[in-house]
């Protein structure tokens, strides 16, 4: 009776599955949401707490790496959304060619911030593995730099995941484009904009304190 | 052999570990939370073993510490949190709503399998040295002084945060999306309502828990200092996180305990629950407002007077709903044909003791007498009544009442009915003393004390021995039948649930056509026919 179907027994029909993933998908991303709203309370407390210093931290950041890797991630986004809309047109190879440029874009941002990283590291910035700040403020630079690598680590980790879900995907677009397909590259593509969402908040926490006028 | 059923659909052991049947999933959870449910048992044996007496003749002081430690973390997040969603829920939850399973079979799986796994690297830990900083891993004693298995600890239970997330997330997608047809909200059963009440607490509170857990072991394992206040750091914001998870953690423990007593209640009155969508809607609110109530734990760790009110305030606030669901399972009872079967008397137990838990509750939120009570075995004694007395009694409660379909097996009346009576009396005689001992002011997690608290510590070991041994029991009558009881019909309790109107055990897919609905979930009263078209 249930053999031979396109879609799972506990479904109606594939559009009934296809719904369900995405609502899966949403509540995923509330998870999420607590996640990195919890690190980011911890951020303003010390913000708060320590508001010279986290300008002066701030101000030791590279904001044009941190500028760019914005551009990058949104243009990422504009181009996994493309990919969305191409597969919904039927046209399967420009989708995988939109999320081949995607993954492209979000290695380099990878990337940017591992020389972001490793300049941090020649600056003697990274707590915990070296770092050597001098002056009255240096504690509450420290507890900037804590949340600066935590938050940014997290969010790399997220980068890769999302990588490796947009590289499956293409593969799977690149052999069939079911409505199964862009199902499932609709909710990865939410997922990318989440991570690029957060992004936003952590480029404005982490580049601008600091820099805005005098 | 007669029909096939999912416990005889295929005998591999492939079959069992790479299943996607939430059946089988539940079973599997059983399976590993009985094996949790007594090693931290176990710790709470050797715990009231050495308080029997006021000197230290078991254990050392750090010993104790790590003792204590092991009890929590096992009973918090490989007991409590997963105990109903997981087994009963996972078994229940789509046969109540008419579907053939849940919404991810393989997420369902996976949460399984993290749940081992963060079971697996907490055990480790327990068994490798111990931790001894308390369940609450608080800093700065977890991150600076200790010094036992903190890291590995903190990565088993941020390992099984992931497995409630992803159960979570199955449950509220598969209520929205999988009801039968003619399912609406308003005819949910009620133990639905608060599993859904408990999944949204799972998906929005644990991963703060995961991001606080990854701040202690960062600072840990580097040392920058991030609750120190050596270098600004606050420990009060490890307090806040924590209780911000662990609060709302305790309305994952006790809501769906909640939800099985509206099912047990109404069967074995046979009558409607009085005021349905009051119960249905106070779910919902004791998950919302429980959110806004973890400041009642740092009455005395420094945090503002004004913020200590409003806490206060709201922690009373929370009562409301509970409250409002004692009143009407009380007048569901009212004038209903009640029976006296094991699974009633475990509902009837939860009534008194979530009643007592409850009201000594308030007396903790005010906060006078909190600066009294903290850290005193009165606070022991009153999460005790609710986290036992409630949510375990509920659990024993579901686990009969739905034992023949489960396992198509009927288990020995007498017996379990002997069991609930001593688990009542076992449970009272450990904890009350406890209430009497804090109110005297005895301190929790010293290993002595002094000699004029040493008869109530006797009664509640004494007590202790009794609910060990009563709680031992359901492991040999549930494991006789499984091979010895009388075959159980679909419909043991005559109850019209969508749950019951399939074989006991059910099939593989449940149903073999999709069930339908016209009404509402306790048609006891009149005379009970099962819906024309799924007879």
């Amino acid at each position: 009776m249930l053999k031979g179907r396109a879609f799972a027994p506990q479904f109606a029909s594939s559009r009934h599955r296809d719904e369900t993933a995405e609502l899966g998908m949403w509540v995923f991303i509330a998870t999420e949401v607590l996640l990195f709203g919890g690190l980011l309370l911890g951020y303003f407390v010390y913000r708060h707490a320590n508001p010279l210093a986290f300008a002066e931290a701030s101000r030791h950041t590279d904001i044009v790496i941190g500028a760019a890797n914005t551009a990058i991630l949104l243009t990422s986004s504009f181009l996994v959304a493309c990919a969305v809309d191409a597969l919904r047109a039927n046209a399967r190879s420009a989708s995988v060619a939109l999320l081949a440029g995607a993954i492209v874009l979000g290695a380099s941002f990878l990337g940017l911030k591992g020389i972001e990283y490793a300049d941090e590291y020649r600056e003697h910035l990274i707590p915990g593995i070296d770092f050597v700040f001098d002056g009255a403020l240096a504690n509450g630079v420290q507890l900037f730099f804590v949340f600066y690598f935590v938050s940014t680590a997290i969010h790399g980790v997220h980068m890769l995941i999302g990588i490796g879900v947009l590289a499956t995907l293409a593969l799977l677009v690149h052999k069939s484009g079911s409505t199964r397909r862009r199902a499932a590259l609709h909710s990865a593509a939410l997922y990318w904009h989440f991570v690029d969402v957060v992004w936003i908040f952590l480029f404005a926490l982490i580049y601008l304190p600091g820099r805005s006028g005098g | 052999m007669s029909e096939i059923d999912y416990l005889n659909a295929s005998y591999t052991l492939r079959s069992w570990f790479l299943t996607t049947d939430h059946k089988r999933i539940a079973i599997l959870f059983f399976a590993s939370l009985t094996v949790f449910f007594f090693i931290g048992g176990a710790a709470a044996t050797l715990i009231r073993i050495e308080l029997a007496t006021p000197q230290a003749d078991l254990v050392s002081a750090d010993g104790y510490n790590r003792l204590f430690t092991m009890h929590g973390v096992i009973m918090v997040w490989f007991f409590l949190i997963p105990s109903i969603p997981n087994t009963l829920g996972n078994f229940i939850v789509p046969l109540m709503i008419g579907a053939r399973d849940l919404a991810f079979p393989r997420l369902n799986l996976a949460s399984w399998y993290l749940f081992m796994l963060g079971g697996t690297v907490t055990l480790f830990a327990i068994f490798a040295g111990g931790i001894d900083t308390g369940w609450t891993f608080y800093t700065p004693f977890s991150t600076l002084y200790s010094n036992s298995y903190v890291l590995v600890a903190v990565s088993g239970v941020f390992i099984v945060g992931f497995s409630s997330i992803l159960t979570g997330l199955n449950f509220i997608v598969t209520i929205h999306r999988l009801r039968a047809p003619g399912l609406t909200w308003y005819r949910l059963p009620l133990f639905i309502w608060s599993l859904y009440a408990t999944s949204v607490i799972l998906v929005l509170a644990t991963p703060v828990l995961a991001i606080t857990l990854v701040l202690l072991a960062a600072e840990r394992f580097f040392g920058v200092g991030i609750f120190d206040p050596r270098i600004g750091g606050d420990p009060l914001l490890f307090q806040h996180l924590f209780w911000f998870y662990s609060h709302p953690a305790v309305y994952i423990m006790i809501l769906p305990g909640m939800g099985v007593v509206n099912e047990l209640i109404s069967c074995f009155s046979r009558k409607e629950i009085f005021g349905y969508k009051f119960v249905a809607w106070a779910s919902l609110a004791i998950a919302a407002v429980g959110f806004l109530v973890w400041g009642h734990h740092m009455f005395v760790s420094g945090q503002s007077l004004l913020a200590s009110l409003v806490f206060s305030f709201m922690s009373f606030i929370v009562a409301v709903p509970s409250a409002i669901k004692v009143f009407n399972w009380t007048a569901t009872l009212h004038k209903g044909s009640i029976r006296f079967d094991a699974p009633m008397l475990y509902a009837l137990a939860f009534i008194g003791l979530f009643t007592i838990g409850g009201l000594t509750g308030l007396f903790l939120a005010c906060l006078a007498y909190d600066v009294h009570a903290t850290d005193t075995y009165f606070v022991v004694a009153h999460f005790h009544y609710i986290m036992v007395g409630g949510m375990v009694t509920a659990y024993f409660g579901g686990l009969h009442y739905w034992w023949p379909k489960i396992t198509g097996r009927l288990y020995s009346e007498g017996w379990a009915r002997a069991a609930a009576i001593l688990i009542f009396f076992g449970f009272n005689l450990t904890f009350f003393p406890q209430f009497v001992l804090g109110a005297e002011g005895m301190p929790r997690r010293y290993h002595v004390y002094p000699p004029e608290f040493q008869v109530w510590n006797v009664l509640s070991s004494g007590g202790a021995t009794i609910l060990a041994a009563a709680y031992l029991l359901p492991l040999f009558y549930l494991g006789y039948s499984l091979f010895f009881g009388a075959r159980a019909s679909a419909n043991p309790w005559n109850a019209p649930g969508l749950e019951w109107q399939t074989a006991s055990p059910p099939p593989e897919f449940n149903f073999a056509t999709q069930p339908m609905v016209t009404r509402g979930p306790y048609q006891y009263s009149t005379d009970f026919e099962p819906e024309p078209q799924n007879a």
